[in-house]
């Protein structure tokens, strides 16, 4: 019965021919689903997008202006009786102190810009490290006393703040440090061209200051210290990452050990870098005696992190290679060896170098190992003294240099901290192009 | 090289036929047996393989001839989980003998794969990696040579020769089969592997590389598996029939084709399966 019931309904569909004019609902349905989809994608990318634009807004807009300095040009007389009056005093860089507020004083006076302020008080629109710059001028050109030499002064960092904006009048009532008098002064000697902004090659290659002078701080040195960890981390990570990967992508044999390294080296992927960081104080430092807070044990360290991303990259590119290529090299009689390096090596090449150049980014901008190992607590003043010195003398990088403005009370030091995240984000840049470039070169080569 | 001498005087005389036949006797295989992992891939083949005369293996896919071609210069040994057993001799040497280097073995037999495999090099660079890594070469100009003769051999030398410099890879897919049998060439093998060499080829080019089989047949002993019937009756003087592992039977192309004695072989190439 109900056979004979169903039989003509089964056979309908098959029967009728449907017009392809005509979407039929299944395929609405799809086609609905694939539409969907699409919404869905570009919203992914249009959230991605945004966030992307609001970061380098607020990076741009909050680091740019520590690009820019404002400095006083004077011009100081720099006489013999002074300056040995000076270097008898016992904090010497108070009567250097002196000298520049009489020339402050005297150029204000020529260019008609009156004031009731004492020259002590009027000195704190210059930076606390004024003296000092004129009086290590003043040692390592000795030649020059006797005559007249022009300084760009830096401003302090509330006049350096006023006039990049971020210091307002208001703001100033309850500063001791910089009145709203000393504002009007400010914007009189801004007319007359003595006081300028110009741009802040300090901040590239000078070293951090102290709390009280933020105008003084550069980046300069940490920058180095980046460097020297970068060159401990590519000439320890490269070898013995491709090394590694070689024999166990061609040679090691598929067992149970093999496959046990082959998990840990993944796992170690994702060990949290501040793991690596307590390692290498107790393995460099505490168990080897390496030097605190030295380039040399913070390349060390993040040698042991770079290490499983380029071991990983590595051997995902060798795996690419089409295992015909070997056989061509094996089937005329190259040793596993020869075929390894005449012909799949080459072949993996911009893999490998995609992900040494990669790793070495992540390097560069970790944080978190760097603070066990004493090279964020420690900041250098002043540029190492030759190669030997650069990797083992204490220093700090670029990251930990920025982390440590960061924690800093005063605004001029948080510019300085959005500053340092530019300069970063050039290197990386300028490392990710390398890649890309190095990449298209060794595939054109195939 | 004495071997070799020793062959072509051997061939020479015509009186004794069966005496020749049995000095003619390039590889010997005795009970072979392949074991990939747990499974039996090769059961129990004999078989002699005649020198300067092209052998083919036939038979449905999966049978083992290929395996069975790549015990002959031990490409099996790159595969972690393959066992060989039984004698396989080249010259009566046992190739599997603890003393041979696999490396100085595969000098001696080339092989050509299936798929055109150059390497991502210049086509000089192809045919002279062989003899520069087995320093059969002193001079830049011998090498030359090498390079100019192998690409003549393959057939190959009128449509490459002003583009030397030029990618392997850029090659048509004939042209890059006829390079990698070149390739084989430069090294002076005695004996050449071809695994379906024509199966990414279309048929012009295939007749090409079949033409070329044949002319090198007079110096080489070649071993061709083959998935077509008619190429293993243009090409081969003795052709050998795989069927699940076993070699069924083999003989002279002509009796297979003709008077196959088995009817798994009867089955087969008259088409009722495979």
């Amino acid at each position: 019965m109900t056979d004979t019931s169903l039989a003509p309904a089964s056979s309908t569909p098959g029967s009728r021919s449907r017009s392809l004019l005509e979407l039929d609902p299944h395929t609405k349905k799809r086609n609905a689903a694939e539409a969907r989809f699409r919404v869905y994608g570009i919203v992914a990318i249009g959230i991605g997008l945004f966030f992307l634009v609001a970061l380098l807004y607020s990076i741009l807009s909050n680091g740019l202006t520590a690009f820019y300095q404002t400095s006083v040009t004077l011009e100081v007389p720099l006489v013999q009786t002074e300056i040995d009056a000076a270097e008898k005093s016992v904090v010497k860089t108070s009567k250097y102190r002196d000298m520049i507020a009489a020339v402050l004083v005297q150029k204000m006076e020529q260019a008609g810009v009156a004031t009731s302020m004492k020259s002590k008080e009027l000195l704190q629109i210059l930076s606390a490290g004024a003296p000092g710059t004129l009086r290590d001028h003043v040692l390592s050109h000795p030649e020059q006393i006797g005559t007249t030499a022009t300084f760009d002064f830096l401003a302090s960092s509330r006049v350096d703040g006023y006039l990049k904006g971020r210091v307002t009048r208001a703001a100033l009532a309850e500063d001791k440090n910089l009145s709203a008098a000393h504002l009007d002064i400010i914007d009189q000697l801004v007319e007359k061209g003595i006081v300028e902004k110009g741009f802040n090659w300090n901040f590239i290659f000078g070293s951090d200051a102290s709390d009280s002078r933020p105008e003084q701080a550069g980046i300069g040195v940490s920058m180095i210290g980046s460097l020297f960890m970068m060159l401990v981390v590519l000439v320890l990570s490269l070898p013995i990452g491709v090394a590694a990967s070689i024999y166990l992508e061609e040679f090691a044999p598929k067992n149970r050990w093999t496959d046990l390294i082959e998990v840990n080296i993944s796992n170690l992927a994702a060990v949290p870098s501040i793991v690596f960081g307590i390692l290498g104080l107790s393995a460099f430092i505490q168990f080897a005696h390496l030097p605190q807070s030295a380039p040399l044990v913070g390349g060390l360290v993040l040698t042991l992190m770079t290490l499983p991303t380029i071991i990983i990259s590595t051997r995902a590119s060798l795996k690419s290679v089409p295992p015909s290529i070997r056989d061509a090299a094996l089937g005329i009689g190259a040793s596993k060896m020869q075929s390894v390096f005449h012909h799949v090596l080459p072949l993996a090449m911009p893999g490998i170098l995609t992900g040494t150049i990669i790793g070495l980014a992540q390097a560069l901008g970790e944080t978190a190992p760097l603070l066990l190992i004493g090279m964020v607590g420690f900041i250098a003043s002043e540029f190492p003294d030759g190669v030997f010195d650069g990797f083992l003398a204490p220093n700090s990088a670029m990251p930990a240099q920025i982390y440590e403005w960061a924690k800093r009370a005063d605004p001029a030091f948080y510019e300085r901290a959005w500053g340092g995240i530019i300069i970063l984000l050039v290197f990386l840049m300028i490392m990710n192009i390398v890649a890309i470039i190095l990449r298209r070169r060794f595939e054109r080569r195939w | 090289m004495s071997s070799f001498s020793g062959l072509a005087r051997a061939t020479d005389p015509i009186d004794q036929n069966k005496a020749t036949a049995m000095e003619n006797v390039k590889i010997a295989a005795e009970k072979v047996q392949v074991f990939y992992g747990e499974t039996h891939a090769i059961k129990d083949v004999s078989i002699d393989i005649r020198a300067r005369t092209v052998t083919a293996f036939i038979g449905p896919s999966g049978c083992g001839k290929s395996t069975f071609l790549r015990c002959l210069n031990r490409m099996n040994d790159t595969i972690d989980i393959c066992r060989v057993e039984g004698r396989i001799a080249i010259d009566n040497e046992d190739i599997y003998d603890p003393k041979v280097d696999p490396v100085q073995l595969r000098a001696k037999v080339g092989m050509v794969f299936q798929k055109p495999n150059p390497f991502p090099k210049s086509i000089y660079d192809n045919i002279a990696y062989g003899p520069r890594i087995h320093g059969l070469v002193r001079r830049k100009s011998e090498l030359d040579d090498i390079v100019a003769s192998s690409l003549q051999k393959a057939g190959l030398w009128e449509e490459v020769k002003d583009r030397l410099d030029s990618p392997g890879t850029g090659l048509s897919g004939g042209q890059q089969q006829r390079l990698c049998i070149a390739r084989a060439i430069a090294v002076s093998p005695e004996v050449i592997l071809m695994d379906e060499p024509c199966s990414a080829l279309d048929p012009i080019a295939t007749a090409k590389v079949e033409e070329l089989i044949d002319e090198l047949r007079e110096n080489y002993t070649i071993v061709i598996v083959t998935h077509s019937m008619q190429q293993a009756a243009r090409v081969s003087q003795r052709t050998a029939f795989f069927h699940l592992g076993n070699l069924v039977e083999v003989g002279d192309t002509q009796d297979i084709f003709t008077n196959p004695v088995d009817k798994r072989t009867q089955d087969y190439i008259t088409g009722r399966f495979g």
